[in-house]
C-alpha cells in the first residue's frame, strides 16, 4: 500500500463554478509539501474538498489516502482516517471547552466501549499547551470564543498534535499572525514532522517556509498546479512575484 | 466528567422510559370527568369534608373556564376530556421497603434505575405509579429532625394543622383551567415539611411514572420549609409511547418561610404523546429563597411558567430553564416573578433549542408594582436553533411601576451553523455528536447549577434526542 496523499487529476465545483480543473499532487509521508498561489488560485477549495466540505462538488478525478479511497468517507470518517485540518478561520464553538472539545475527538476515535483514560489526557495535553507557550487556562475556555488570530491558530496546532494525524493540511495557518506567534506555530510544526506523517502547507506568503522549510513546492494556478520545485522556489517566487507565474508559466 | 458507574446509574433515556406494564388496577374511575368521579376518588382516599367539598368546587371551575387558546396553543382542543381516566391505582399503600412494593412496579422503578440512585445519593424517594405512590422513604435521622416527606393523601390525613393553612393557597384553583382540574381530580405528589433550622443536605426525590394509556396523572405536590431550613427537592418523570395522547396535570406549591431556600429541580423525559400542563409556584418570605431549575425534554406540548411571589422583604426568586423541543413537540415555558416587598430580587435565565420542526415559546411575566423601592430583576433568554424549519418566539411581559428598582432584559436567537459541525466533524465527531456537543455547549452554563448525577443524566437526554433528530 501506497504511503502517501495521493491527488489525481482533481476536478471541484462550488455552486456550479468549477474552482479546481485538473489538480494533480502526491504527499508522501515523512514530506513536507508546500502549495503556493495568488488569491483565488484554489488554494483553500482545496483543503475544504480533501476534508470533504458539502458545499464543494468533485466531478472528476481520485484522492487516496495511503490507499484508501478518501472521496468515499464522510468527514469525520477522513478525519479519524487520519487527515487534519488547520483552518484558516477556525470555528467558535460557543459553551464547549477546549478541554472537552479534544476530549470528545479523542473519544471518538476510541472503539465502543472504551473509555478515554482521563490522566494521561490532562497530562498529554498540558506538556503539549507548555510546548506551544499557551496557558492552562485556555483548557478551561470555549473552543475559539473570544481567542485572537494567534491563539486560535496555536489552538489549530494544539489540536493537531493531540489527534497525532498521518496528514495534516495547514491552511494559511500563516495568516493573522504576528512574528512571534509564528515561530511558536512553526516550531510546533516543526515538532511534528515524521516519517510517519505527510504536511500540505498552504500558503500565500513565502514568510511562513522560512520557518516550516518544505521538502517540494507546488504552485497553483487557476485550479492546476503549473510548477513544481524544491524550496528554492518559494523564494523565487516572493521575489518576482506572481505575476512572473501567471504570465510565464500559466498555460495558454 | 462522571466515572462510568455513575453514568450507568443514571443512564435513562427515552427508549429506557419506553415500556408499559398489563394493567391491572383495582381501583378505576373511569373514562370522563362528573362529580361522580370526584366522590370515587374522595371515597377510596376516606377524605374529610373540605377536601371534598375543595374538590367539587374547583371541578365547577374547571368545566366553567375556557381553553386558553386565545393566547395559548390551539393544540389543547385535541385533549379529549372524555376519553381520560382519572384515577387508577392498584389500591397499595406506599410502603418503604422496595421489596413490598407490587413486581410490576417495582420492576418498573429498577429499570428506571430509582433505588439504585436513592441508595446512592439521595435522602428520600417517593415512587408514583399512576395515581398513587407506591413507594415512599426518607432517611430515619431526616425523620428524627421532624421533616416529613409523605404523598398528599396521606400529608392531608395526618398532618392537616401544617399542610391546610397552605394548600391552595399559593395557587388557587381558579388560577387557570388546569390548576382547577388538578384541585378536582389529584392524587399523590408529595407534602414535605422541613422544621425550623433544618438543613437536608441530599435531594429529596420524587419519581412520576404514567403505565396506562387513556390515563390523567394529576399530582399535588406542596413543600413547606420553615423558618432559617433548607431542602432541594427533585422530580422526575417518565411515560411509554402511547398511540393516544397522555394528560399530566401537576400543581406545585411552595413556602419558604424567613430566612428558608428552596431548591426544586425538575428534569421531566417525557414520551411525545404527552401533554404537560404545570402550574408552579412559590411563596418566598422575608430573606427566603426560591429557585426553580427545570428542564423540559419530551412531551408533546408543555406549558409551564414557574413562579415566585416575593413577599417578603429581601426574598430572591430564580428560574433556571432549559426546554428543547424536537419534531412535533412544542415547549411553552417561562417564568413568573412577582415582587411583593421591598428589595426583593429575581432571576429568569432562559434556554432553548428547537429543532427541525420543533417549536419553543419563552413568557415571562415580572411585576414590581410602584409602591416598592430597590427591586431588582434581571431576565435573560437565549435561544438556538438547529435547521431552518425551527422556530421560537419570546413574549417577555416586564411591568415596573416607579423609578426606584432595576431591572434587565436581554434575548439572543442563534444558530449552530453547517460550518461549526463542519468544523468539529473535521475533528473526527459524527454529525450527531457535533450537534449534541454544541446544543450541551449552549446550555452548559447552566447545567452546571445541577447536582452533578442531574447534570449528567441531562446531558445523556440532550445526546438521545440530537442523535436521533440527525437523518
Amino acid at each position: 500500500m501506497s504511503q502517501t496523499l495521493n491527488i489525481q487529476n482533481l476536478h471541484a465545483s462550488v455552486d456550479g463554478n468549477e474552482i479546481l480543473k485538473g489538480l494533480t499532487l502526491e504527499v508522501p509521508k515523512g514530506e513536507v509539501h508546500a502549495i503556493m498561489g495568488p488569491n483565488g488560485s484554489g488554494k483553500s477549495t482545496l483543503s475544504k474538498v480533501l476534508a470533504g466540505h458539502e458545499d464543494y462538488e468533485v466531478s472528476e478525478g481520485t484522492v487516496t489516502m495511503d490507499g484508501v479511497d478518501l472521496l468515499e468517507l464522510e468527514i469525520d470518517e477522513r478525519s479519524r482516517a487520519g487527515l487534519f485540518l488547520a483552518f484558516q478561520y477556525p470555528h467558535e464553538i460557543p459553551g464547549v471547552t477546549n478541554a472537552n472539545f479534544l476530549r470528545a475527538a479523542l473519544q471518538a476515535r476510541l472503539p465502543k466501549g472504551e473509555e478515554i483514560d482521563a490522566v494521561a489526557f490532562y497530562k498529554d495535553m498540558y506538556a503539549q499547551m507548555d510546548s506551544l507557550s499557551m496557558d492552562r487556562k485556555f483548557t478551561g475556555r470555549a473552543v475559539n470564543d473570544g481567542f485572537s488570530g494567534g491563539e486560535k491558530k496555536r489552538n489549530e496546532i494544539l489540536q493537531m498534535m493531540m489527534l497525532d494525524p498521518s496528514y495534516a493540511i495547514l491552511d494559511e495557518t500563516d495568516s493573522g499572525l504576528d512574528i512571534d506567534a509564528l515561530k511558536i506555530v512553526a516550531e510546533g510544526v516543526n515538532r511534528m514532522r515524521s516519517p510517519e506523517r505527510g504536511f500540505l502547507v498552504i500558503t500565500h506568503y513565502q514568510r511562513l517556509l522560512d520557518y516550516i522549510v518544505p521538502d517540494v513546492v507546488h504552485v497553483l494556478f487557476d485550479g492546476q498546479i503549473i510548477k513544481t520545485g524544491g524550496k528554492e522556489l518559494a523564494l523565487e517566487l516572493e521575489e518576482k512575484g506572481y505575476d512572473w507565474v501567471t504570465q510565464e508559466l500559466a498555460p495558454a | 466528567m462522571a466515572d462510568s458507574a455513575t453514568l450507568e446509574a443514571v443512564n435513562i433515556d427515552q427508549d429506557a422510559g419506553n415500556f408499559t406494564y398489563p394493567e391491572d388496577y383495582e381501583h378505576d374511575a373511569g373514562y370522563g370527568l362528573t362529580s361522580e368521579t370526584i366522590d370515587y376518588i374522595s371515597d377510596i382516599k376516606k377524605e374529610a369534608d373540605w377536601i371534598r367539598e375543595f374538590r367539587h368546587k374547583a371541578l365547577k371551575v374547571f368545566n366553567e373556564k375556557p381553553m386558553p387558546t386565545h393566547w395559548a396553543s390551539k393544540d389543547l382542543e385535541n385533549i379529549v376530556f372524555d376519553n381520560i381516566r382519572y384515577y387508577l391505582s392498584k389500591g397499595q399503600k406506599p410502603t418503604r421497603s422496595w421489596d413490598e412494593v407490587p413486581d410490576d412496579v417495582k420492576e418498573t422503578f429498577e429499570r428506571l434505575g430509582i433505588p439504585e440512585k436513592e441508595r446512592k445519593f439521595l435522602a428520600g424517594v417517593e415512587a408514583q405509579f399512576d395515581s398513587e405512590a407506591a413507594y415512599s422513604n426518607v432517611k430515619e435521622e431526616l425523620e428524627k429532625q421532624g421533616v416529613i416527606f409523605v404523598n398528599s393523601t396521606e400529608g392531608l390525613r395526618e398532618h392537616p394543622e401544617l399542610f391546610r393553612k397552605w394548600f391552595g393557597k399559593v395557587i388557587p384553583t381558579g388560577d387557570n383551567k388546569f390548576s382547577a382540574l388538578n384541585s378536582a381530580v389529584f392524587s399523590g405528589g408529595s407534602f414535605i415539611y422541613v422544621p425550623p433550622g433544618v438543613k437536608v443536605a441530599h435531594p429529596l426525590q420524587a419519581y412520576f411514572r404514567i403505565n396506562a394509556e387513556n390515563f390523567g396523572q394529576f399530582e399535588r405536590t406542596l413543600i413547606i420549609v420553615d423558618e432559617g431550613a433548607e431542602v432541594t427537592y427533585m422530580e422526575g418523570c417518565t411515560a411509554p409511547k402511547f398511540e393516544t395522547a397522555t394528560l399530566h396535570s401537576a400543581v406545585v406549591e411552595l413556602v419558604a418561610m424567613k430566612d428558608a431556600k428552596i431548591q426544586y429541580i425538575t428534569v421531566q423525559n417525557w414520551s411525545n404523546n404527552v401533554f404537560n400542563l404545570v402550574t408552579k409556584r412559590g411563596m418566598a418570605h422575608e430573606n427566603a429563597e426560591i429557585r426553580w431549575i427545570d428542564c423540559n425534554i419530551g412531551s408533546r406540548l408543555t406549558m409551564k411558567y414557574p413562579g415566585v411571589i416575593m413577599k417578603g422583604r429581601k426574598a430572591r426568586g430564580e428560574v433556571i430553564s432549559i426546554a428543547l423541543a424536537n419534531d412535533g413537540q412544542h415547549q411553552d415555558t417561562g417564568a413568573k416573578m412577582i415582587h411583593a416587598a421591598d428589595e426583593t430580587t429575581s432571576n429568569v435565565v432562559s434556554k432553548s433549542i428547537s429543532v427541525g420542526e420543533g417549536r419553543s415559546t419563552y413568557r415571562g411575566q415580572v411585576h414590581i408594582p410602584k409602591h416598592l423601592k430597590g427591586c431588582k430583576n434581571n431576565t435573560e433568554c437565549d435561544a438556538l436553533l438547529i435547521n431552518s424549519n425551527s422556530r421560537t418566539d419570546t413574549y417577555p411581559a416586564i411591568t415596573v411601576r416607579g423609578n426606584q428598582h432595576a431591572t434587565q432584559h436581554e434575548a439572543s436567537v442563534s444558530q449552530v451553523s453547517e460550518e461549526q459541525i463542519f468544523y468539529m466533524q473535521q475533528r473526527g465527531l459524527s454529525e450527531g455528536e457535533a450537534m449534541s456537543l454544541s446544543v450541551n455547549g449552549f446550555v452548559n452554563d447552566l447545567v452546571r447549577e445541577f447536582p452533578m448525577e442531574y447534570s449528567v443524566e441531562l446531558k445523556r437526554l440532550i445526546d438521545m434526542e440530537m442523535e436521533g433528530s440527525v437523518g
